[in-house]
């Protein structure tokens, strides 16, 4: 799922300190699940927008909600009487969830909550591991079902380099090496010399560096 | 300047001491709130400034919870839960102390003081020690004054 992290609050009173009515919006989806910006953060955060506005004396009327997807224009159209109510909306959502309401409306400012951190896998509760980075051109099914790209500190096409030490990342002991990990799936699998496959270099272009990137499921789409 | 700041501080300490704090103590059932019950028995005499409200464990506890009691102008927020390693529900009370801490930031954040917010570990047997984190925190709420934001709701 899409992992966020709240911003400082700090950063946040600061944004929204020339506002007076403030609209907080959630997202049901991704950052409920990753304990970012769900119905519990959003109630959080109204309430400490309304304490810290009546700290320094003033009239802040702060109201939120939780739509059950920010991403998309139907749930985001469901605001329209609030934020005709506001002069700010802070959103809670993912990157695309901000971008969605500030498209929809244009008139009033919309002001991020939280960093959008990665695509995670939840090891633990409330503890996520990017697992993937959206290259756009899956191998794992060569590598044990690990991923090189998100999972290796150089994201080593032929791993591992000569710094891993003992099945730890040259970069940071606390990392697992990727190509370790492979290594060991691949034994355990009885498939040891799929690592003697060399990998070609790969095209970066559909990994993003060629500029944003579009997926267009064409029999589906309506025109 | 001196002479000012002088009465100043004497007047606010008057003013403190007539102040009855409202403070809101979330009790678990396991611990301080048996501990409160003991003390009603014994016949303890601690400050009456305390609002108990009785919780299944001290891990219940949401950060919400403690900020909606500032945001109503709590004076100050006890969390009481057990010993540590203690807890009827295994981790409830280090969950509770790690909430407590998060809130504190947040609090701080806003201008109130984080200390208006406290975590304490007691046993159901410890009586007396629920009466002297009652006049403890009391006191050290008078010592800080009404919450800001009291002064603001009776305006």
């Amino acid at each position: 799922m899409i992992v966020g992290e709240r911003k400082p609050i700090n950063e946040i009173l600061e944004m929204t300190k020339p506002f007076e009515r403030i609209h907080v919006v959630g997202c049901g989806t991704c950052v409920t699940i990753s304990l970012a910006g769900g119905e519990k953060e959003v109630d959080i955060l109204s309430s400490v927008l309304r304490i810290a506005a009546r700290r320094q004396g003033r009239e802040v009327k702060v109201t939120g909600e939780t739509v059950e997807r920010q991403c998309e224009k139907e749930w985001v159209g469901a605001l329209k009487g609030k934020v005709r109510d506001s002069d700010a909306i802070v959103s809670m959502a993912c990157g695309i969830g901000v971008q969605v309401v500030a498209e929809m409306y244009p008139d009033v400012p919309v002001f991020p909550a939280l960093n959008t951190t990665m695509m995670g896998y939840p090891t633990q509760h409330a503890v996520w591991l990017e697992n993937c980075r959206a290259c756009g051109d899956c191998m794992v099914h060569l590598t044990g079902g690990v991923c090189p790209i998100a999972r290796c500190a150089k994201q080593m096409m032929n791993g591992p380099c000569g710094g891993v030490q003992g099945g730890r990342c040259v970069v940071d002991s606390s990392i697992d090496c990727a190509w370790s990990l492979i290594y060991e799936r691949l034994k355990a699998a009885g498939r040891l010399e799929w690592m003697s496959k060399i990998q070609p270099p790969r095209n970066w272009e559909i990994a993003g560096s060629f500029g944003p990137r579009k997926t267009v499921k064409e029999e589906e789409v309506i025109t | 300047m001196a002479t000012e700041a002088v009465v100043s501080s004497e007047t606010k300490t008057e003013a403190n001491e007539a102040f009855q704090p409202r403070i809101v103590a979330f009790c678990c059932n396991y611990c301080a709130y048996a501990a409160a019950d003991l003390a009603g028995s014994m016949r303890l005499n601690y400050p009456p400034d305390a609002r108990v409200i009785r919780l299944p464990c001290s891990g219940k506890v949401e950060i919400l919870y403690i900020l909606r009691a500032i945001e109503d102008g709590a004076d100050g927020v006890m969390v009481m839960g057990c010993l540590e390693g203690d807890c009827h529900f295994l981790n409830g009370n280090y969950r509770a102390t790690k909430r407590v801490a998060a809130a504190k930031k947040m609090i701080a954040a806003t201008g109130i003081e984080p200390e208006r917010v406290e975590m304490f570990n007691l046993s159901s047997a410890m009586a007396a020690k629920f009466g002297e984190a009652i006049k403890d925190m009391t006191e050290k709420v008078k010592r800080l004054g009404p919450s800001p934001l009291r002064r603001s709701v009776t305006k």
